[in-house]
């Protein structure tokens, strides 16, 4: 062993490794093999020279390519966290509380596309679509009974809700606080990455301007009263399930992640006390090594972002971390066993590429929401992995193969070229306006499905190796009832508020919406008074107008 | 293809679902294949789809609906293409569709459902069909 390599390691071995362990002791006193062979916590190459430790480096350290934490998952593993709503609060209560029955570590909630996109059950425009992709929120008395009997200090809650993110995140603080627990408590996740809807997801409601001033009042607001909630997750995730690279994914990602820092800074933030809250989202799809390389190339490339372009003093701000979900776009409907594979090689990319936490999909999403019993599989799988694949015991396992190494570069370089590009373009927001992100994704999606068609690239049971099907296979329905349940519910509710209390604070909320104030207090207080979503986002509908799409 | 020149079609996304990955697809691999395609974008009412396909006059409407919406919204734009003046345009529709339902959309009007892993042949091949159905059905 060289003495340079003693003295870098040295350094990080007393200052991250030991800070690390003194925080988070390892999961077991040893790691070792079937037989005694003891399991190195990160293996290393023989000469450390700058290009490595500039490159790669050690975890915990930027640029953080090898893991933002000095010990990864032999401290703790990932949270286990599955993506769950449909149907009714009461339904979903109900599921939460199986999953956490089951050995989840966290929830994630689904909300239904009437509350994505900030409209009431009883809106003409919601029919059909109440309860089905999750669950329906009209008001906080839904919120309550969402989260009855699971502790709020306990529990962190990742919430994929976008435009309205502030009024369920008033919602959520409320729910909270009556448990006692306040805010500062809290622990979780809003999703609140409003960019991506404008190319790959769909749910926005407001024009961009006006969107980010919402996303940048709640950076404001948390960082001050809710300091360990992460304030956005910047997703990458449903960019490639619209069809995109996946160094598409990583670069139109980071640039919506530069719009918002630049966003917030403009608005007078200070970086490094709220950049350290930006959490990142990722899709996890098959191709494996490729999508560790993928994960590796992300997380340096944000650190360097943070640090050469933002100035960041801070380290927490240059860590990536991000959370990952399977791709639900590589489901197949026929031989859904078959998916439990894939789920289960795309787990496994996002753990060796070193994630915070992980939702797996079910075998048969590609026919409805999953039943339990497929739940209970998905979990099952990421339970498999922790426990006994032997992958968490050793931290970037795949770091420093020639393969990988050369990938993360490659794909690193592949997103620069496209961020220079937006950059140039005048940012984000006009590279939205013009369509380059949105046909830059078509254009992927089209050439991906078109090899399909071609069978230049096989899957297993659609274009090749296909069976005559005859077994039914079981799916989860939403009860259509529900729909009227849902509304009357929020009829009766609708009548016994107190009418003068609630018009003020949404004539309250007009007022701040007009000016340049924060509105997470004047939501908060419309919340209080069970102000239903469509009430408050209605306001601002009309005080921000609605985004349009141009086809 | 057609000897009556090109076949119009619109590709529409009802209700509030934004996976559009699948109708712009579609849409594009229509346009391949010789069509001239209309796509109405996401978020769109069976009102907004239907009163589109009369205006563009087009011989079929193609629809997508992944959140499982399509039981209401589908029959929906049957209805609002009867209100609008296209009662005869044959209406086909796409997405994450359980079997049992395909059955209970075909009662209502739905002339085809193609389910995922569908081969874009077959899918061409069915709105050819439709429209030229269609198109016939018109000149008699």
């Amino acid at each position: 062993m060289t003495e340079k390599k003693n003295q870098y390691l040295r350094d990080w071995e007393t200052t991250e490794l030991q800070k690390s362990l003194d925080r988070f002791p390892e999961r077991k006193e040893k790691f070792y093999c079937h037989g005694g062979r003891p399991v190195e916590r990160i293996a290393l190459p023989e000469t450390i020279d700058t290009q490595y430790t500039e490159n790669q480096g050690v975890p915990g350290r930027f640029p953080y390519t090898r893991g933002v934490q000095p010990t990864m998952y032999r401290g703790r593993f990932w949270t286990m966290r599955q993506y769950a709503g449909f149907s009714t609060a009461a339904e979903s209560n109900k599921r939460y509380r199986y999953l956490l029955d089951k050995g989840q570590t966290g929830l994630s909630v689904a909300f239904d596309l009437p509350t994505q996109i900030g409209y009431d059950s009883d809106d003409p425009i919601s029919l059909g679509e109440v309860g089905k992709v999750g669950v329906a929120i009209d008001t906080l008395a839904d919120m309550e009974v969402l989260f009855d009997k699971i502790p709020l200090d306990k529990i962190s809650t990742s919430m994929t809700i976008n435009s309205p993110a502030m009024v369920l995140l008033a919602m959520y603080i409320v729910v909270a606080e009556k448990q006692g627990v306040s805010a500062d408590k809290i622990r979780g996740t809003i999703q609140n990455d409003i960019l991506k809807e404008y190319v790959a997801r769909g749910t926005y409601i407001f024009p961009p301007k006006p969107s980010l001033r919402l996303i940048t009042n709640i950076f404001q607001w948390c960082s001050g009263n809710a300091p360990l909630f992460n304030t956005i997750s910047i997703s990458g995730y449903h960019i490639r399930e619209a069809g995109s690279t996946a160094s598409q994914e990583v670069a139109f990602t980071l640039a919506n992640g530069i719009t918002y820092v630049q966003t917030a800074l403009d608005a007078g933030l200070e970086l490094d006390v709220f950049a350290r809250r930006l959490a990142f989202f990722f899709n996890a799809s098959s191709n494996l090594l490729e999508e560790v390389a993928k994960f590796r190339a992300a997380r340096r490339l944000w650190a360097r972002i943070m640090k050469d372009r933002f100035k960041s003093q801070n380290p927490a701000s240059m860590m990536l971390r991000f959370h990952t979900q399977t791709a639900g776009s590589s489901l197949t409907a026929q031989q859904v066993d078959n998916n439990i594979v894939r789920v289960t090689i795309q787990a496994l990319a996002a753990v060796l590429g070193g994630t915070q936490s992980l939702h797996t999909n079910s075998r048969d999403e590609a026919l409805s929401l999953p039943t339990e019993d497929s739940v209970q599989t998905a979990l099952r799988t990421q339970q498999i992995i922790a426990h006994e694949s032997g992958v968490p015991d050793s931290v970037d396992p795949l770091g420093g193969s020639y393969y990988i190494e050369q990938l993360t570069d490659k794909i690193e370089e592949e997103a620069v070229s496209l961020i220079e590009q937006i950059d140039k373009s005048g940012g984000v927001v006009a590279a939205i306006e013009t369509g380059f992100i949105q046909g830059q994704i078509e254009d992927a999606a089209y050439q991906y499905q078109t090899e399909i068609e071609r069978k230049e690239r096989i899957i297993v049971g659609v274009n090749k190796f296909q069976v005559d099907e005859e077994t039914k296979v079981p799916v989860l329905r939403v009860d259509p009832a529900i729909e009227d349940e849902q509304v009357q519910g929020l009829t009766r509710l609708k009548a016994e508020r107190d009418q003068e209390r609630l018009q003020n604070a949404l004539e309250q909320l007009e007022i701040a919406a007009r000016s340049e104030s924060n509105l997470m207090d004047p939501v908060i207080a419309a919340v209080r008074e069970y102000g239903s979503l469509g009430e408050i986002c209605g306001v601002l509908r009309r005080v921000f107008g609605e985004y349009q799409a141009r086809w | 293809m057609n000897t009556r020149g090109k076949l119009r079609v619109l590709i529409g996304k009802p209700g509030l679902d934004g996976h559009d990955r699948g109708a712009k697809f579609i849409a594009r691999a229509l346009r391949d294949a010789g069509f001239e395609v209309i796509y109405t974008g996401i978020r769109r009412t069976p009102d907004q789809i239907a009163a589109a396909a009369v205006q563009e006059d087009v011989a079929a409407v193609g629809l997508s609906s992944m959140s499982g919406a399509h039981l209401k919204l589908f029959p929906a734009v049957v209805k609002a293409l009867a209100n609008a003046g296209g009662p005869d345009i044959p209406v086909l529709g796409g997405g994450v569709i359980p079997d049992e339902d395909i059955v209970l959309l075909k009662e209502q009007g739905i002339a085809s459902i193609f389910t995922p892993g569908t081969p874009v042949a077959a899918i061409i091949e069915a709105f050819t069909q439709a429209c030229e159905q269609h198109l016939s059905g018109r000149v008699e």
